[in-house]
């Protein structure tokens, strides 16, 4: 048996060949991310942690590896972010107002990772339902990136809203984590704690049982140590699913085997409008830097324009709310989750469970979307941003046309610190800047460790594909990878 | 032939008023499963037993269209001579209520599955009217809240959340209570007769909200001249119209209130009345400015809905024969339009008939037997035509009876009488043959019956003698005393030899 730290910090692939060849039990290796998961409550990356259950699920993988049976992730632990529905599991999308809920159901998502073999270690924070950048919205307390600068003690964010799932496997808490991504929540927070993070093309992955936010841009999705393990994960996350209308009736191809293979005279479009003011110069460096490597291995770099891109944001944060705010008009205190105490009356009910039960981020989101929606203002917001939305992804389409992949920066800067943004939501929401555009357009796109500042911090790349293209994404994607050749993990600090 | 309605005034102390009525109609759609959901809709279950978690609005769960329900629109759509809209969208409609576990029903706003067909109602006397259908779209309906179960809590009952209904919204086409009235008979036979929706108004598989306002003599013409609403009055919705008879009387008050509201001085305010039938009043439930902001926005958890032509054709041409097509059948088989509507009003009446026609019976014969017998029988028994006693041939057998001269329409009364108790199904044979009321025709019965006659009233001798016509007279007496079973015929020939009668050409 390896050492612990062996273990841990092998990558999902590595791990799926030891468990295969017989060179290590899920037993030990579950047991192994339980250890660690529990030394590492100063992260506060789980809100419910469920080991006991995971040792159980091990002993039944070892049982099927044993027989030569097994699925292609057996007995691989995995941390899933509290957004996905778990039977019999509490999920609480990081808010107040689902109490202790526990589905009766399972999301389609993670049944399919247990179809599969795979070991659940528990429920990752995250920002309260994932409407934030940094984790810091959730009603379970923020979560502390596990990479700190080189200059400073002081605790910096993850990311959000997949922040738990960020730091989990950051911190060698899990092999791999599920994410989702609404606006940019799996590859920013994978970015900034140096780490794979896959946004899959709108309808790839199945919604059902995932707690909504908004809708028509949720899509869930890997959270990995490299491109390999992220393209393992979405091999068996994604699925054709008659239970989400919007799942799209396309096989799962083998993404693992998509993935190998040159990138020569591949075209990888830089779009010109993601040279922003205000942006540091390490950024845009280090994706001069990204494209050279590209090039250098037989890409042919060709400029491209998406001209809408400054109307991204505004109109992801009138279409995001408004869909947020009826979906989340199901969490009223009537039938599960928080119930405000000895109600006057139906009203009394609704309002104070609601103001009670809900965050100030949500609060705010919900307001927006209740307003851009009503009467007199929806010609006004709500149906202007459905046309931008219509400008972007065509820009998206004409762009595609003179290339297959795009490569932009993941974040406008590295992991800030706890507080530093909280006091403006404005500020806050430009760290979607380079990732909401790729949700508007239903794209996929991911979130590759590229390098660190000055300071220590890990930076990323972020790669947009053509929809349903994760093969080509994810083989660009590689190539970044093997070109940064990033080895760099966060000193364990909170161990010890 | 069909003709713009005609208006029903009402006298106000400035003149006269005329009545406008529009009308959305809710019908639940038949399909065994929910619209968004694999519960089932089945009608009495115990509370809360027919619910999946999509329909109580649990976390994460997403509504999957159920496609016999978009047929059944379609079908519907299709019965409504109206337009079927090949692209379609599920809207959300937003509000807070204990049993909208979602917070949002679904619905269609912007673009129904159904645009404009016209439906032809049948008026008493024959007539028919064109009402205009604005649209059809397919909506959730939703939970039940139970106020009178416990002293001081609510109960919701989710067995109905999520169920589809139809809502289709006719144009203000209609000019009185009976129009009104005479729409819904006519809607209600149309979905049955497709099977689209049962029509039970009193298990809540419809119900409907009528639109009513005033005008002065000559804004409804204008209305329908120029399309403007504008020399129409302001129009108040009547919520929880859920009966014929409620319809009409609804129609009624609200019509003489704005008449009575609006030559006191006041004006009619655009609002939200509900219909209490205990006191046979409206009452303002919400105005225009309490109305909710429902906040429409396209469903992003569902698609666009696509219909394949072909499969809406391969609809089209599965439909049955419709009430308008049938009552033209019947009305060239001599019936009149009358007639005609009330056998095709039911497709179970249009069927018995038509069954009565299959064992022989004459179609004028048959429909004067059940309007004048068999209808009235039925009704003071409270029984529908499907739970009569008395089946179609046999029925038949009674008026074909009639027809061959074998019993008069006297015996014909009995026998019916006699077969809705014994319930034989075949009087010719049982009853006639078993109790002797074969008609007689045996001339010697007849002429004894006759000298009896003529020795007890020797004065009407003379009478008639004098007076032909009174032979009538004679011939009651003779059926009379034959116990009704003298072929008529044969007395009044039997008659005009004995009395020396000239024949009367």
């Amino acid at each position: 048996m390896a050492a612990s730290n062996d273990l841990i910090s092998m990558t999902l692939a590595q791990a799926r060949d030891a468990l295969r060849d017989g060179k290590v039990s899920s037993r030990e290796l579950t047991g192994a991310f339980v250890s660690a998961i529990e030394a590492a409550k100063p992260l506060n990356a789980f809100i419910t942690e469920s080991g006991e259950q995971a040792l159980k699920m091990a002993d039944a993988s070892d049982q099927r590896i044993a027989k030569g049976e097994g699925g292609a992730l057996e007995g691989l632990p995995l941390a899933i972010k509290d957004l996905f529905c778990t039977r019999g599991t509490r999920t609480t999308a990081a808010s107040k107002i689902l109490g202790e809920f526990v589905p009766p159901y399972e999301s389609t998502v993670t049944q399919n990772l247990w179809d599969a073999g795979a070991v659940m270690l528990g429920k990752t924070n995250l920002d309260e339902f994932a409407m934030g950048s940094s984790n810091e919205t959730s009603f379970f307390g923020p979560v502390f990136n596990p990479w700190r600068a080189n200059d400073s003690n002081a605790n910096l964010v993850p990311g959000g809203s997949s922040g738990g799932s960020a730091a989990a496997v950051a911190a060698d808490l899990c092999l791999a984590a599920t994410g989702t991504d609404t606006g940019g929540s799996i590859r920013q927070p994978a970015a900034v704690t140096g780490r794979v993070g896959l946004k899959p093309t709108y309808g790839r992955c199945s919604r059902f049982g995932i707690v909504a936010f908004a809708s028509s841009l949720d899509q869930a999705g890997p959270m990995t140590k490299t491109v390999r393990d992220a393209a393992i994960m979405l091999k068996t996350m994604a699925s054709v699913d008659a239970k989400d209308s919007t799942s799209a009736d396309l096989a799962v191809p083998d993404y693992e085997q998509l993935m190998e293979g040159s990138i020569k005279g591949l075209r990888v479009g830089i779009p010109k409008e993601y040279r922003i003011d205000g942006v540091p110069a390490e950024i845009d460096a280090l994706w001069t830097r990204g494209a050279d490597w590209l090039k250098a291995q037989g890409a042919e770099i060709v400029e491209v324009s998406l001209p809408h891109t400054k109307y991204a944001l505004p109109t992801y944060y009138i279409v995001a709310p408004a869909e947020a705010s009826s979906n989340l008009a199901r969490y009223d205190g009537v039938r599960f989750g928080y119930r405000a105490a000895d109600p006057k009356d139906i009203t009394d009910l609704y309002e104070r469970s609601r103001g009670e039960g809900f965050g100030a981020e949500v609060q705010r989101r919900v307001l927006i979307g209740t307003y851009v929606l009503s009467a007199g203002y929806y010609d006004a917001y709500y149906a202007k941003a459905q046309k931008l939305r219509t400008l972007i992804a065509r820009d998206f389409t004409s762009a595609f046309d003179q290339c297959d992949v795009l490569l932009t920066p993941a974040t406008p800067g590295p992991a800030f610190a706890i507080g530093s943004k909280t006091a403006d939501p404005l500020e806050m929401y430009l760290n979607d800047v380079f990732t909401v555009t790729v949700n508007l357009a239903g794209l996929p796109g991911i979130a590759v460790p590229a390098g660190l500042t000055a300071n220590g911090l890990p930076l990323g790349l972020q790669l947009i594909g053509k929809a349903f293209d994760e093969g080509t994404l994810l083989r660009a994607a590689r190539a970044v990878e093997e070109a940064a050749d990033f080895k760099h993990s966060p000193a364990k600090w909170w161990s010890v | 032939m069909s003709a713009p309605a005609k208006a029903k005034t009402i006298k106000g102390e400035t003149g006269d008023w005329e009545i406008v009525i529009g009308m959305e109609v809710h019908a639940q759609v038949l399909s065994e499963s929910k619209l968004f959901s694999g519960a089932s809709t089945r009608f009495g279950a115990d509370p809360n037993s027919q619910v999946s978690f999509v329909d109580a609005g649990f976390p994460g769960m997403l509504p999957v269209i159920n496609e016999k329900c978009v047929e059944q629109a379609v079908r519907t759509g299709l019965g409504l001579k109206a337009q079927i809209n090949m692209s379609s969208i599920f809207d959300r409609k937003n509000y807070f209520y204990p049993d909208l576990p979602q917070g949002y029903q679904i619905s269609q706003y912007k673009n129904p599955i159904v645009g404009e067909g016209e439906v032809l109602i049948d008026l008493k006397d024959g007539e028919t009217i064109p009402v205009g259908i604005e649209r059809l779209h397919l909506e959730q309906d939703a939970g039940k809240s139970l106020h009178d179960q416990h002293p001081d809590s609510s109960y919701v009952d989710l067995n109905r959340s999520g169920i589809a209904l139809m809502e289709i919204v006719t144009k203000p086409h209609m000019r009185s209570s009976e129009e009104a009235a005479a729409f819904l008979k006519k809607l209600r036979a149309i979905v049955r007769y497709l099977g689209t929706c049962d029509g039970n108004m009193d298990e809540g598989s419809m119900r409907a909200d009528v639109n009513v306002s005033v005008c002065k003599i000559g804004g409804y013409e204008e209305f329908r001249r120029t399309g403007s609403f504008k020399t129409l009055g302001t129009r108040c919705e009547i919520k929880n119209v859920n009966s014929m008879r409620f319809i009409a009387q609804a129609v009624e008050y609200e019509a003489r209130r704005q008449v009575d509201l609006i030559e006191g001085g006041g004006t009619v305010v655009q609002e939200t009345r509900l219909f209490d039938s205990r006191a046979g009043e409206t009452r303002s439930m919400r105005s225009k400015e309490e109305a909710h902001d429902y906040r429409y926005f396209p469903d992003p958890d569902l698609l666009p809905l696509e219909l394949d032509p072909a499969w809406v054709e391969a609809i089209r041409a599965s439909l049955p024969e419709l009430p308008d097509e049938k009552k033209a059948r019947f009305m060239a088989l001599g019936l009149s339009a009358y007639d005609a509507a009330v056998l095709v009003s039911e497709r179970e009446t249009a069927d018995y008939f038509e069954a009565m026609l299959a064992a022989g019976a004459e179609a004028k014969a048959a429909v004067n037997w059940l309007n004048n017998e068999y209808f009235g029988r039925l009704n003071k028994a409270g029984l529908a035509i499907n739970d009569g006693p008395v089946s179609a041939k046999a029925n038949a057998d009674i008026v074909a009876m009639v027809a061959e001269g074998l019993i008069s329409g006297k015996i014909a009364k009995d026998v019916l009488d006699i077969e809705w108790e014994t319930r034989t199904g075949d009087p010719r044979a049982a009853i006639v043959e078993a109790r002797g009321m074969k008609q007689v025709t045996d001339t010697g019965a007849i002429d004894a019956a006759i000298e009896a006659v003529i020795a007890a009233n020797p004065d009407k001798v003379e009478e008639v003698k004098a007076k032909p016509k009174l032979a009538g007279w004679f011939v009651g007496q003779v059926m009379k005393q034959t116990g009704g079973k003298a072929n008529p015929a044969a007395v009044n020939a039997a008659l005009k030899v004995r009395l020396n009668l000239p024949d009367e050409g």
